[in-house]
């Protein structure tokens, strides 16, 4: 394990572990979720929490040039007097890495108006597979050639560590109203959601809870949240006033139409604050309730919410086990929360076999694997359930192409036998 | 809203076979970008199908036939209140045409450029198989982000057959406000406007959103309501220079200031650039006028790319950065390099190979 403290630090180690013939994995904070930066083999990890420093910040242009371990929260907060902000906010935003969103292509619930890390990464300065150094992207609008700055955030280490990162910085919205409307069902507080986008709303964030985490939030933080709600949905909306105050009346009559019991506004930053302090401290309130927790990432299709949320209940009851949901309703980001302690006897059996049955669900409702935790260790072997081998195959070939050594993260992402050579040897299906 | 069933890919057998079976392989659209970069040096031409595939305004997704023009698409997007601003020059270019060069339209400056609205492609490669990249969700990262490899990649990956495109809800009101207010002055008092077009004389500024902020907005920034010229549909662009020889310029936004006096200097040459985001369209009266506005853009750190005309001017003016990666990924999907010969910057040119 090593701790660089500078670009060229960095090169130098990729270096040492090549003359080696090592694979190396970078690791920022560790706030995963998918087991990308889990070292699997022996590799030599390159710790990025000592590159820190927030490089250049250019106002007029709208950017900043960081290192990958300059945590996301921290970049929000050094440019606030600028009137900027950092769009992309994972819950884990006080303790994650710019690096490590970038390597996960990290959502949050601003995503839903503002766009993926993808959408806000302008450049980056990465080391390759073989210790030499290459510039992608850049600031100027376009580059000629093939995209290689979009082709390596999302590559969960594979492509290459990240030294420095060109961010996008917006300016903070004239307006900002949150509110909070309740539900006595799911389904109404869903239909809320594909009412608001019927409407012609894209709301700033628009995330759902269910009646086990709002109790159990309001219980932990005490954000004035109905602890008899069936669903609670918080709707942020921002940009020019008109516009919102136009957008808060439209979200309220939705609401009311399918049946909000109430629809409480902010009345001012603190209360506002106080509200989403409720959604940002859900993980942390579940440790009331059972010692740990097994928190999924799978996207479906809006208007399949309803059906889907369903069939993870009844997952949930098949298999005993105490499921809670928090998530980006906005795009379909569901991420069931399994809560449970890990001394009962087989309880990891169950956990794992209701998450492959979420997996499912989700997949056969016209879903995807992950929405912004990425696929690591952790779904890898998940993947021919959206992908054919022929399209693994392609993923393959991009991965290789960027890191011919192949000592850059091995084993992530893709499942044994993605690479046309290697299926002819495996038998079909031996990977699922 | 699962698009596993579609009308565009039971009817690719014919397609898949010409591929597999060509040595050079030409993919062909409305060829409204077909000069884009360097003109491809020849093959077999194959065209995508078109027609809408799945759309269900609650998604916020579309999914179309390549072959599809953009006009189509608008018109079925348009009827359901939404858009996915793709706002080529000429809206009769096909989608997938558009996704292949890559080019952003002129409401980049709030809406983000092209490939950041591409969910999902199916492609056949040159060795003739079909292949998914990314998913039909707005929000996705399961596995590499092969759309994003595709967008731009000027067929060369592979023929692009179908897409998934990210759609939002038209703005309720739009509207063009010309002036001759600075333009980097006006965009910093505007919180996002649409387009700020500049051509050294006037500024037009694209306004979308709430009637009372458009208003309020344009007054903040000295733009005269007067001369507004509502504009809610994607063909109504702003006045792009015209000429027999394009290009367009990329460079670093704050660089316009220095960039816009000295094309003023050329001979014969129209320009309009897009503050906040870096791009000017060029248009010159001849070859020379191209090259010369390519040395302006290279002194000031960018680039030109030629899209029409020029024949003999090399469309990138030079190999482009990480050639190495760039040609190993070329060569991942295509070995023999015969999916759109010669158009990638840095490839030569080939010699014509025989259409068969």
């Amino acid at each position: 394990m090593c701790f660089p403290a500078s670009g060229p630090d960095v090169a130098a180690a990729v270096r040492v572990a090549a003359r080696h013939d090592r694979s190396f994995v970078a690791r920022g904070s560790g706030t995963g979720l998918a087991g990308g930066a889990t070292p699997v083999g022996d590799p030599l990890v390159i710790v990025t929490t000592h590159l820190t420093r927030i490089l250049e910040v250019n106002a007029e242009e709208g950017y900043a040039w960081v290192e990958p371990g300059v945590l996301n929260l921290d970049l929000s907060r050094a440019v606030h007097h600028l009137g900027l902000h950092y769009a992309p906010d994972p819950s884990s935003q006080q303790a994650c890495t710019i690096g490590g969103n970038v390597a996960t292509n990290a959502g949050g619930p601003h995503c839903l108006a503002s766009g993926v890390t993808a959408m806000h990464v302008l450049a980056a300065e990465v080391v390759l597979g073989d210790g030499s150094t290459a510039m992608l992207g850049g600031l100027a609008p376009d580059q000629p050639g093939y995209d290689l700055r979009g082709c390596f955030v999302g590559s969960e280490g594979t492509m290459g560590i990240a030294t420095r990162i060109a961010v996008r910085l917006l300016p903070d919205p004239p307006a900002v109203r949150t509110l909070l409307l309740d539900f006595t069902s799911i389904e109404s507080a869903a239909a809320t959601v594909s009412g608001i986008i019927a409407d012609g709303i894209v709301p700033a964030a628009l995330e759902m809870m269910d009646a086990e985490i709002t109790r159990a939030v309001e219980d932990y933080v005490g954000a004035g949240y109905p602890r008899d709600a069936a669903a609670v949905l918080l709707v942020e909306l921002d940009g020019l006033p008109a516009g919102v105050a136009a957008q808060v009346e439209a979200v309220r009559r939705v609401g009311t139409e399918h049946g909000a019991r109430t629809v409480r506004v902010a009345a001012d930053d603190a209360e506002r604050a106080l509200l989403w302090k409720g959604r940002k401290s859900a993980f942390g309130a579940i440790a009331r309730i059972a010692p740990d927790y097994y928190l999924h990432d799978a996207v479906v299709p809006r208007t399949r919410l309803v059906d889907v949320l369903r069939s993870v209940y009844e997952i949930a009851g098949e298999y005993d086990l105490t499921m809670m949901n928090v998530f980006h309703a906005g795009d379909g980001n569901l991420h069931p929360l399994i809560v449970f302690d890990q001394r009962d006897p087989g309880i990891w059996e169950r956990v794992h076999a209701a998450g492959d049955a979420i997996l499912r669900t989700c997949v056969d409702a016209g879903g995807v694997l992950s929405g912004e935790h990425g696929i690591g260790l952790e779904k890898r072997e998940a993947m021919p359930l959206v992908f054919t081998a022929d399209d693994l195959d392609a993923q393959a070939r991009l991965r290789d192409a960027f890191d011919p050594s192949g000592r850059a993260n091995p084993q992530k992402i893709l499942p044994r036998g993605s690479r046309c050579g290697e299926m002819q040897r495996v038998p079909e299906g031996a990977w699922v | 809203m699962s698009v596993t069933a579609s009308p565009v890919l039971d009817r690719l057998d014919e397609l898949r076979a010409t591929v597999a079976a060509a040595d050079a392989v030409v993919p062909v659209g409305a060829r409204t970008h077909w000069e884009v970069g360097n003109p491809a040096a020849g093959g077999v031409e194959v065209r995508a199908p078109a027609g809408i595939v799945a759309y269900d305004p609650a998604e916020l997704t579309v999914t179309a036939g390549a072959g599809t023009t953009v006009a189509e698409l608008a018109a079925v997007l348009g009827d359901a209140g939404q858009e996915s601003p793709l706002d080529p020059r000429d809206a009769t270019a096909t989608v997938g045409g558009v996704v292949a060069t890559g080019l952003s339209g002129p409401r980049r400056l709030r809406y983000g450029p092209l490939r950041d609205r591409v969910l999902e492609v199916r492609f056949v490669t040159a060795d003739g198989r079909l292949v998914k990249g990314g998913g039909p969700t707005v929000k996705n990262v399961t596995g590499y982000d092969v759309p994003r490899l595709l967008v731009g990649s000027l067929g060369t990956i592979g023929v692009l057959v179908q897409v998934t495109l990210r759609c939002q809800p038209r703005a309720r009101f739009a509207r063009w406000f010309t002036s001759t207010a600075d333009p980097f002055d006006a965009r910093r008092r505007m919180f996002r406007p649409s387009c700020v077009a500049w051509d050294g004389a006037t500024t037009r500024v694209l306004l979308e959103g709430h009637p009372d902020d458009v208003a309020a907005e344009a007054s903040a920034a000295g733009l005269d309501p007067g001369a507004g010229v509502d504009a809610v549909l994607a063909d109504a662009g702003p006045p792009w220079p015209d000429g027999p020889h394009r290009g367009r310029i990329s460079v670093r936004p704050s660089r316009l200031r220095g960039v816009a006096p000295a094309l003023d200097g050329i001979d014969g040459l129209g320009w309009l650039a897009e503050v906040g985001v870096g791009t000017v369209h060029v248009a010159a009266a001849d070859p020379d006028g191209l090259v010369a506005a390519r040395r302006v853009a290279a002194a000031h750190g960018g680039w030109l790319l030629r899209e029409a005309g020029a024949p003999h001017v090399d469309g990138y003016g030079g190999p482009p950065p990480n050639l190495a990666i760039l040609e190993r990924i070329r060569a991942a999907f295509d070995p023999t390099g015969k999916l759109s010969p010669g158009r990638l910057p840095g490839e030569p040119a080939p010699a014509a190979p025989s259409a068969r």
